[in-house]
């Protein structure tokens, strides 16, 4: 009960700036949109070669790469922000108190999750504005969850490269993780028309397969096939970086 | 004044290169988006209309060449502008050099970040495509219009500096550097934009001078390209420059 209240509380207080500082949300909006936008005006035509058959839309198939990009920067901020509390002595203050270091995690990582909702909302409706047909109530479920278990991901992150490094100057290492965990993907054109170095590195990086279950429903139908693989890598990846995050922040004060 | 606009050019240099974290961005950004690019689109250049190149990556190379010298620029105005909020800026001005040479320190400094910034992305060319088409001739001239074009975008940061006074304005800027970029032909050919990319592309001075530091590149577009770029470059570089010294005598008369 008491953990739930920490929690509670530590999601309130990230959500909080939101309602505060609602300037401070902006980058996180207008940056993936703008790369959305701006990847369909330039590159539209591709959807004109052999390898996107049945894809008449570049950018409903750019705007999932958007939404994995807006998660990132949300998960970066989180970590920013928590660079922040630390440089101004709130985080050593936090550490006093009666609870668990990964409650202290989850709380923070639970804001990311929350907080990557609103860049996901503002693209999608952008993306319909601009035509991307609507992909169902399921696809967007789908979406919307793995959307939430990347900005964990990328909070995690965060939260690593903020406790090692213990200052916002960090912060462009915070968001290269997720800009080339984002990227290295089938981001641009489907796997098979990447070069072969770009495939290998695809096949191999755990965010494509979320790609894949975030795309499913905007480029054609939602699959159990492109769905459970997305899920396995999605949290995959959160347990990995929820360990080393979790170490971390055991580590801190020691 | 050239005296006092070389000594301040050499220690925002020795500054930029005591920070690393600053001048690393320049290159590791564009670089990732040139790799993704060129590894993610390199059969766009089958596309009817598209120039003939010998790879994706040869075309892309001025793209990034761009968006690491507009990147520089947000680098220099956030340079000026934190040196303004840490006051060392107060305390140039009540030194007896010539006002002008504030500015011009930091163009000239920024015209040499970009040669290195430059120099980069031809070693990348060598290494993972095909060089520079016309040789030498062509290097001169991708040194000569990016490091003109760098003058002119340090120039826009450092007008945002003077005027706003901190840092965190500059940095705002940041999601218009795309904006810029994906509004010209800088990563793909005007001709085959998407409306209204292709319009807005023809009145982009940035098309022109990544379509000048291209031709040589790729050994397509010829003397009118080089010249349109020279031309975009050294527009950019006058005006802003101009704008910049306007910004400086301003934040003078107010403080």
């Amino acid at each position: 009960m008491k953990n739930r209240a920490v929690i509670r509380a530590l999601v309130r207080r990230a959500l909080n700036e939101i309602i505060r500082v609602p300037g401070a949300a902006v980058p996180g909006v207008l940056a993936p949109t703008v790369f959305m936008l701006g990847l369909t005006a330039v590159f539209g035509q591709v959807t004109s070669l052999p390898g996107f058959s049945g894809i008449d839309q570049y950018i409903a198939f750019v705007l999932p790469v958007g939404l994995l990009q807006g998660a990132g920067f949300t998960g970066a901020a989180t970590g920013v922000n928590l660079a922040r509390d630390i440089e101004q002595g709130w985080f050593d203050r936090m550490l006093l108190a009666p609870v668990s270091r990964p409650i202290l995690l989850v709380g923070i990582v639970a804001s990311a999750s929350l907080r990557a909702l609103i860049p996901t909302t503002v693209l999608v409706l952008v993306g319909l504005l601009f035509g991307v047909k609507f992909p169902g109530v399921l696809a967007l479920v789908i979406a919307a969850s793995l959307i939430m278990v990347v900005a964990a991901c990328t909070a995690c992150w965060g939260t690593i490269v903020a406790l090692k490094f213990r200052s916002q100057q960090s912060a462009p290492l915070m968001q290269i993780g997720s800009f080339v965990a984002v990227l290295f993907t089938a981001a641009y054109a489907p796997i098979g028309m990447l070069q072969p170095w770009l495939k290998t590195v695809a096949t191999l990086n755990p965010v494509n397969y979320v790609l894949t279950g975030v795309r499913q429903g905007f480029i054609g139908s939602v699959t159990w096939a492109d769905t459970w693989p997305a899920y396995l890598a999605g949290f995959g990846l959160l347990l990995v970086l929820g360990f080393f995050a979790v170490r971390g922040m055991r580590r801190t004060g020691q | 004044m050239i005296h006092a606009s070389l000594a301040l050019a050499r220690r925002a240099l020795r500054v930029t290169a005591r920070r690393p974290q600053f001048i690393a961005p320049l290159l590791v950004f564009p670089s990732l988006l040139l790799a993704v690019n060129s590894g993610g689109l390199s059969q766009a250049r089958n596309l009817p209309g598209f120039p003939p190149v010998q790879s994706f990556f040869d075309f892309q190379l001025a793209a990034a060449m761009s968006q690491s010298l507009l990147l520089g620029g947000v680098a220099t105005g956030i340079a000026v502008a934190l040196e303004i909020e840490l006051g060392f800026f107060d305390r140039l001005v009540t030194a007896p050099i010539p006002r002008l040479s504030i500015v011009m320190g930091r163009l000239l400094a920024a015209a040499a970040i970009a040669l290195f910034q430059l120099s980069w992305f031809v070693l990348l060319g060598l290494i993972f495509g095909n060089g520079i088409s016309d040789g030498i001739p062509g290097l001169l001239i991708v040194y000569g219009i990016g490091s003109i074009a760098g003058i002119g975008f340090a120039g826009i940061g450092l007008t945002l500096a003077l005027r706003a006074g901190n840092a965190s304005s500059v940095q705002a800027i940041f999601p218009l550097v795309f904006v810029v970029l994906f509004l010209s032909s800088a990563f793909f050919p005007e001709n085959l934009l998407s409306w209204p990319a292709n319009i807005i592309a023809q009145y982009n001075p940035l098309s022109y001078i990544a379509n000048g530091m291209r031709a040589p590149i790729i050994g397509y577009g010829g003397a009118e390209a080089v010249l349109e770029g020279f031309g975009a470059a050294l527009g950019m570089a006058v005006l802003f420059a101009g704008l910049a010294t306007h910004a400086l005598h301003r934040r003078l008369r107010a403080g």
